[in-house]
């Protein structure tokens, strides 16, 4: 095999966050807490014009996502310019609501691939941390028609404390539906996550645990199911290559426009993000103050500059970074060579000893949030 | 679930796995749900005749003949590549004597 995907001279993947509107509230939401209104969504035509940009500067995969896309009264339209471009289309909803109803429209525009969520295994456990009476029975129905409409399904399931004991449920679960894919996603802390990290953080023990059942279980269900498996960063030896590395695979476009290196990006202040309104996708992904800020490895403190693996995990994550040490160019506190690695170490132990508080639920309107973080950071 | 195909096999790409000219990387790449793998030349040859219809066995003895090559030798082959592919999902076949989807 070639290594022709890897030369990071353009994209491969566009996040298309069609709107920050979602019915469900899960706290472990990784969109901003200030989420993006109606009123400053891009119109179907600007969205069109995107999508072609993003196909000719050799983007392979579009990911329809929010918020829940399927909000957009304008998805099918949507869905069929990616399908006339030439870009594989996956849909990444919540199967809530309209979703449902447009789904067989979706498959006719020429949709590729559906990821869902769900919440956990059981309805009242999962409706309740979507604070959604009624969603995990939608979701299921709308799981059943994407497999009757002949589509590949992926589950995905955030993982945390509230759920961390039905790892082994949601497996058997995804596969009884049918999926060809599940991904089990440890909790990242962004945004809402951020904001709730003390209730979802899970203990160590139960993080050991729900990651040795995986491993097994992946070699059980080979040729059935593939699973995927997102480490948690507090309990991680090494950071992730956060969007495969800052500026080298993937786009993201928010619902107003604003062309991010990773979705959020935007917690990093001092950084200057290009519209679509104003530039072109190339010549934002070429000269965009965003995306050139942490680029390569010449912004790179130590340890990262000297280290052996900084072509490997590019730092880890910026925005935690900041989060967590209040510097975006320090190296991401996930890796054990960080001198602020055993500070996560210590919170996550904290935190996940404590009983768990309140989460505050995804919304509109972000004060609480914000008062929050401002205690937390 | 049975893994493991034979020459009676016959493979197809399931709806959401498709071949693609990536002509801004001038290559070819096999798209799939989260994933896209850069396709070699041999890979490509075996995927442009994977077409729900062709068994392996026939793959391979066109291969065979176009390379003038020992056609049970690329058989295996044939079978190893496209194996890989039914374990991550990303491969449909016939079995011979069945209509079982892997």
């Amino acid at each position: 095999m070639s290594d022709a995907l890897n030369d990071a001279l353009t994209p491969i993947g566009l996040l298309a966050e069609l709107t920050h509107r979602c019915p469900l509230r899960c706290p472990y939401c990784s969109n901003p807490v200030e989420l993006e209104r109606r009123s400053s969504e891009l119109d179907t035509a600007t969205w069109c014009r995107v999508l072609s940009e993003a196909a000719a500067l050799g983007v392979l995969h579009v990911h329809l996502s929010g918020g829940e896309p399927t909000a957009r009264s304008d998805i099918e339209t949507i869905t069929a310019h990616c399908a006339k471009v030439g870009l594989y289309s996956n849909l990444i909803t919540s199967g809530i609501g309209i979703a449902l109803e447009k789904l067989r429209g979706l498959v006719e525009a020429g949709l590729d691939h559906v990821q869902l969520s769900i919440q956990a295994a059981d309805a009242a456990r999962a409706d309740s941390i979507a604070h959604l009476k009624g969603a995990h029975d939608q979701k299921l129905a709308f799981a059943r028609h994407v497999i009757e409409l002949d589509l590949p399904l992926t589950i995905n399931a955030v993982i945390h404390r509230g759920n961390i004991d039905s790892v082994s449920d949601i497996l058997d679960l995804a596969v009884s539906l049918g999926a060809k894919r599940v991904e089990i996603a440890h909790t990242q802390y962004y945004g809402w996550a951020f904001v709730n990290r003390a209730a979802l953080m899970p203990t160590r023990a139960e993080v050991d645990r729900s990651i040795a059942l995986v491993e097994a279980a992946r070699e059980q269900l080979q040729g059935r199911i593939v699973i995927d498996l997102v480490v948690p960063d507090y309990y991680a030896k090494y950071p992730k290559a956060c969007a495969g590395g800052w500026g080298r695979r993937l786009m993201n476009v928010s619902p107003s426009g604003k062309v991010l290196p990773c979705h959020a990006a935007e917690t990093i202040p001092g950084l200057t993000f290009w519209s679509v309104h104003d530039h072109s996708l190339a010549d934002i992904w070429a000269r965009s103050p965003a995306f050139e800020a942490f680029r390569g490895t010449a912004w790179m403190q130590e340890p990262c500059r000297s280290c052996e693996r900084r072509e490997r995990d590019w730092g880890g994550c910026r925005c935690q970074a900041l989060a967590l040490t209040g510097n975006a160019a320090s190296t991401d506190p996930a890796c054990h060579l960080s001198p602020h690695h055993s500070l996560i170490q210590t919170l996550a132990a904290a935190e996940s000893a404590a009983p768990s508080p309140t989460p505050i639920y995804r919304g509109f309107g972000a004060s609480a949030g914000r008062q929050h973080i401002g205690e937390t950071a | 679930m049975m893994r493991g195909l034979s020459a009676g096999s016959i493979p197809h790409l399931p709806r959401g796995v498709r071949l693609h000219h990536d002509m801004i990387r001038n290559t070819h790449v096999l798209l799939a749900p989260e994933r896209a793998f850069d396709l070699d030349t041999v890979a490509l040859e075996v995927l442009m005749l994977v077409d729900g219809r062709r068994s392996i066995r026939e793959i391979a003895s066109d291969l065979a003949a176009r390379y003038d090559a020992d056609r049970s030798v690329i058989e295996a082959d044939v079978i190893d590549m496209l194996n890989s592919l039914v374990d991550r999902r990303i491969l449909g076949a016939l079995s011979p004597g069945s209509d079982q989807k892997p």
